[in-house]
């Protein structure tokens, strides 16, 4: 028994189907309450009134969109050497839902910036390293777009995920030398004392639950939409065979 | 390695013309600014460092379909695939061709335009050398790019959505070193960190770009 049985498209839409009630159950019991407890029953926080509240969206979608790419890496190079296409369509499913992320974080982000900082955008390190993830995953998705052969595609997308991460690296680093930063430092770490205040911490981290579970949910319901696709391009490809 | 070389820079200069059209394209970049931001000379210099970075790398997008396309189509991408060479070093010199007859150039008319711009004149030594430090990181990089798109027909528009988020760095640090310089501020950490990222690609995109033609090959 390996985790590698999974890679087995049959397997893996068995387990999956399987799992994904159970997935979408618990989703919705971090999410909504997560929500609804950030919501309407923390307090409004000093200096910042009710804007506060976009927390509760604003950093899970942002851990989200840079995890989705972090699991996009790990799942090419599961196919680069291994070759199961699953993981190889799990990563091309992943990737609208982290371009979702990125964009959602970047227009909570503008939302929020907007009364706090009196500005819609600035060139800020933190900011600007997002949009250029957003324009990694529009590339990488235009790619998988553009190929017809699906090995090859897959092949050439990994090749451009590995290839993507460092230079995704590269100009977050680039990018904070070039500019000094707005945004605030990071409020949540799992060693230092720079939590935000308890009242909107427990909320956040069930929202982050939920958003976690959220990605796993859409994954796996994005992978098997993509092994059924492949499934009825084989078909139709048998019947003309015939 | 070397017959090659000589090759790829006679196709590029003698066939098709792309060998003038980048260095038009960037003196056209280049025109086309001050009639986008009025004609005063102080604003024009200031941002002159800038723009004459992002026109040349934009004139270097230009060309980068050239370097495998042709080749895919008359079969000789097939040949120089099985040829005792490794497809590493065809691909090496092909990126070296590239800059050879559009990063260099680029380099080299650059002060002329930097004189249209009205660029400050401490300017023109540090544009030089950030050109000649940085076009070679945008060749090896947009090699690698072309190789992910050889086989499709219409890969353009897509080659520069991959080629361009991958450019970024390699801007970063060019432009930066290059205003540090021209303000008289110390540009050493850019400027290293602009060849270290030049001799980064140099060594290792011909593997990986080598490995993408390959399976476009397939």
């Amino acid at each position: 028994m390996s985790i590698w049985e999974y890679a087995n498209p049959k397997k893996f839409m068995e387990t999956s189907g399987w799992v994904l009630p159970w997935v979408i159950g618990l989703t919705a019991l971090t999410l909504i309450p997560g929500l609804v407890w950030g919501y309407f029953f923390t307090p409004q926080a000093e200096n910042f009134g009710a804007t506060v509240k976009i927390i509760y969206i604003h950093v899970p979608a942002a851990m989200i969109a840079i995890n989705a790419w972090l699991m996009m890496l790990v799942a090419s190079m599961i196919w680069l050497v291994r070759r199961h296409h699953v993981s190889a369509l799990a990563a091309k499913a992943a990737a609208p839902i982290g371009m979702t992320m990125t964009l959602i974080a970047l227009i909570t982000g503008a939302v929020w910036g907007q009364p706090m900082w009196g500005t819609w955008w600035a060139w800020d390190p933190r900011l600007t390293s997002f949009l250029v993830l957003f324009l990694f995953y529009l590339g990488y998705m235009a790619l998988w777009e553009a190929i017809d052969n699906p090995d090859t595609a897959a092949d050439l997308t990994a090749v451009l995920c590995i290839v993507g991460s460092v230079f995704a690296l590269l100009s977050r680093y680039a990018v904070n030398f070039w500019n000094q930063g707005l945004h605030q430092a990071a409020s949540l770490s799992v060693d230092k004392e720079e939590h935000v205040a308890d009242v909107f911490y427990k909320p956040l981290v069930l929202c982050i639950v939920g958003f976690i579970l959220l990605f796993v949910t859409l994954v796996l319901l994005r992978t098997r939409t993509e092994v059924r696709a492949r499934r009825l391009k084989a078909l139709e490809a048998r019947e003309r065979m015939a | 390695m070397i017959a090659l070389l000589f090759r790829d820079m006679r196709l590029a200069v003698r066939a098709g013309g792309g060998f003038g059209l980048g260095l038009a394209f960037f003196l056209i970049v280049t025109v086309l600014i001050p009639f986008g931001v009025g004609p005063q000379s102080e604003i024009l210099g200031r941002i002159a460092p800038g723009v004459l970075w992002v026109a040349a790398l934009l004139a270097c997008l230009l060309s980068l379909d050239r370097i495998f396309a042709l080749d895919y189509e008359d079969g000789s991408l097939d040949l120089l695939a099985t040829a005792p060479l490794p497809l590493e070093g065809v691909v090496a010199m092909k990126a070296l061709a590239h800059w050879l007859t559009t990063g260099l150039p680029l380099t080299l008319v650059a002060p002329g335009l930097g004189l249209l711009l009205n660029m400050p004149e401490d300017a023109y030594f540090w544009l030089v050398v950030t050109l000649l430090l940085g076009t070679p990181a945008l060749s090896y990089i947009g090699t690698f790019g072309a190789a992910l798109t050889v086989g499709l027909k219409r890969g353009g528009l897509l080659l520069s959505l991959l080629v361009l988020p991958l450019y970024m760095p390699t801007l970063i640090f060019g432009a930066e070193a290059l205003r540090r310089g021209a303000d008289g501020m110390a540009n050493t950490t850019p400027l290293f960190m602009l060849a270290g990222i030049t001799l980064f690609t140099i060594a290792l995109l011909p593997f990986v770009a080598a490995a993408a033609v390959r399976i476009n090959l397939r």
